[in-house]
């Protein structure tokens, strides 16, 4: 008895939706975290750092983000740490971020005119203060529009966990195309649950970037 | 850590790795080639002034930029049968990423095309040139001039997502990396040695396509 794609099937895929917005929250959060020390160091004043920050953004930026998560997955056990699927996938999707992250903040603080932090520092406000209470709050507005893109990406990066096994909406519909045999309707239904995810991402980074280039 | 390192079979696997190198470029200037195409064509319905041509171009730019390339190409490898279209690997993987390089290559050549100053437009009118002879002559190569170095990210974005495909048995690099582990179980080499592969790839085409571009489009523009 083949089964038929209809609603308790489609509740199957949400369930499957629901772990793959909690992966994008997760590699976002530590991503960022990671993202703006990159993102700091960049454009800090020691070289050693910022050559090192740049090769860490290259690598990134010039390896598939598949090969990224197996050399995660493949690699931790070798450095002693037995851990889950989704752990490996948190870890690797975040160190990706970051370096995405990073770039993009990188930018947004050498966007913020030198003025401000040269400003800064003839009233003698310290480096920590500088860039927390002047330079920072300014390069976010900048940087908004492209970091909502990201995420935006980030979230149909997470599909490549689907090829790692690990249960979210992709694998789940693979699952189910293989129950129902109906492979049309089921990643079509795929699709069309990402796509309300991102949507809204989209239009909100898209009106964001329109209200801040008027601003200008 | 105690692990000892062995690249010996990675070494010996080369003329493997080689293909899967030419595979994966295959597929990605072919669907770069198309997708190009495809993507000027969304383009124009996207700035035309008929208002279906343009919400059709929206409908199909934002689908295909807010879903993943891997369900794109689920849906295009699974789906397809279903309709009667049997495809092989590579056959869906290049369809998928020629889709998909449309969707992203409209809204950069738009970019360009926004960028040429409206003066350009109105001398061809005032020329009597029909609108498809403006950008052929006129718009088309300072735009793409303006967005080239976009394009060419694209297409190197487009060569890294083509290690998805093997997940549809379409042979490029990463499948044959993923077949070389299931025989040798050397994994973490493999995939250490296939991000260098990719690393260097990606650098060497952006180094040589911005020399290209440099030559191609050096006439003065002024």
């Amino acid at each position: 008895m083949i089964r038929q794609f209809g609603s308790g099937e489609f509740l199957f895929l949400l369930e499957g939706a629901r772990w793959t917005v909690v992966l994008s929250l997760l590699a976002f959060f530590f991503g960022g975290m990671l993202g703006l020390a990159v993102a700091l160091g960049r454009t800090g004043k020691w070289k050693w750092l910022r050559i090192l920050t740049a090769t860490y953004i290259q690598i990134f930026q010039g390896t598939p983000l598949l090969v990224q998560l197996f050399f995660v997955y493949f690699g931790l056990p070798l450095l002693g740490f037995k851990v889950d699927v989704w752990v490996a996938l948190t870890i690797g999707l975040s160190l990706h971020t970051s370096a995405f992250l990073g770039e993009i903040w990188r930018g947004s603080i050498q966007a913020v005119p030198d003025g401000q932090s040269e400003a800064a520092r003839a009233l003698g406000i310290g480096y920590m203060h500088r860039m927390v209470d002047v330079v920072l709050p300014q390069a976010f507005r900048i940087g908004l529009p492209a970091t909502i893109s990201f995420l935006v990406n980030l979230i149909k990066g997470t599909a490549l966990a689907a090829l790692l096994g690990m249960t979210e909406l992709t694998r789940s519909g693979q699952l189910m195309a293989n129950i129902t045999f109906q492979p049309l309707q089921v990643y079509g239904a795929v699709a069309l649950i990402y796509f309300i995810i991102c949507v809204p991402l989209t239009y909100c980074s898209a009106r964001i970037e329109r209200r801040l280039n008027t601003a200008r | 850590m105690n692990y000892t390192f062995d690249f010996t079979p990675v070494l010996a696997a080369w003329p493997s790795l080689l293909d899967g190198i030419i595979g994966t470029l295959r597929m990605s200037s072919l669907s770069m080639v198309f997708g190009l195409s495809l993507g000027i064509v969304f383009m124009m319905m996207r700035m035309s002034k008929n208002k279906a041509l343009r919400a059709i171009a929206i409908g199909y730019i934002e689908l295909i930029r807010n879903t993943p390339i891997l369900v794109q190409v689920f849906f295009v490898f699974f789906g397809m049968p279903a309709l009667g279209i049997r495809l092989s690997g590579e056959q869906a993987a290049i369809l998928a990423m020629t889709l998909n390089c449309a969707a992203y290559a409209a809204e950069i050549v738009r970019g360009g095309v926004q960028s040429i100053r409206p003066g350009q437009f109105e001398a061809g009118r005032a020329l009597g040139m029909h609108a498809i002879d403006i950008y052929r002559f006129i718009v088309f190569r300072p735009a793409i001039r303006a967005v080239y170095p976009a394009l060419c990210s694209q297409f190197i974005l487009m060569m890294l997502n083509s290690s998805l495909m093997s997940s549809v048995s379409a042979e490029e690099l990463t499948y044959f990396a993923q077949t070389l582990d299931s025989q040798t179980f050397r994994s973490f080499e493999i995939y250490l040695t296939l991000g260098v592969i990719y690393l260097a790839m990606s650098q060497f085409f952006s180094i040589a396509l911005g020399m290209i571009g440099r030559v191609y489009f050096s006439y003065p523009a002024k």
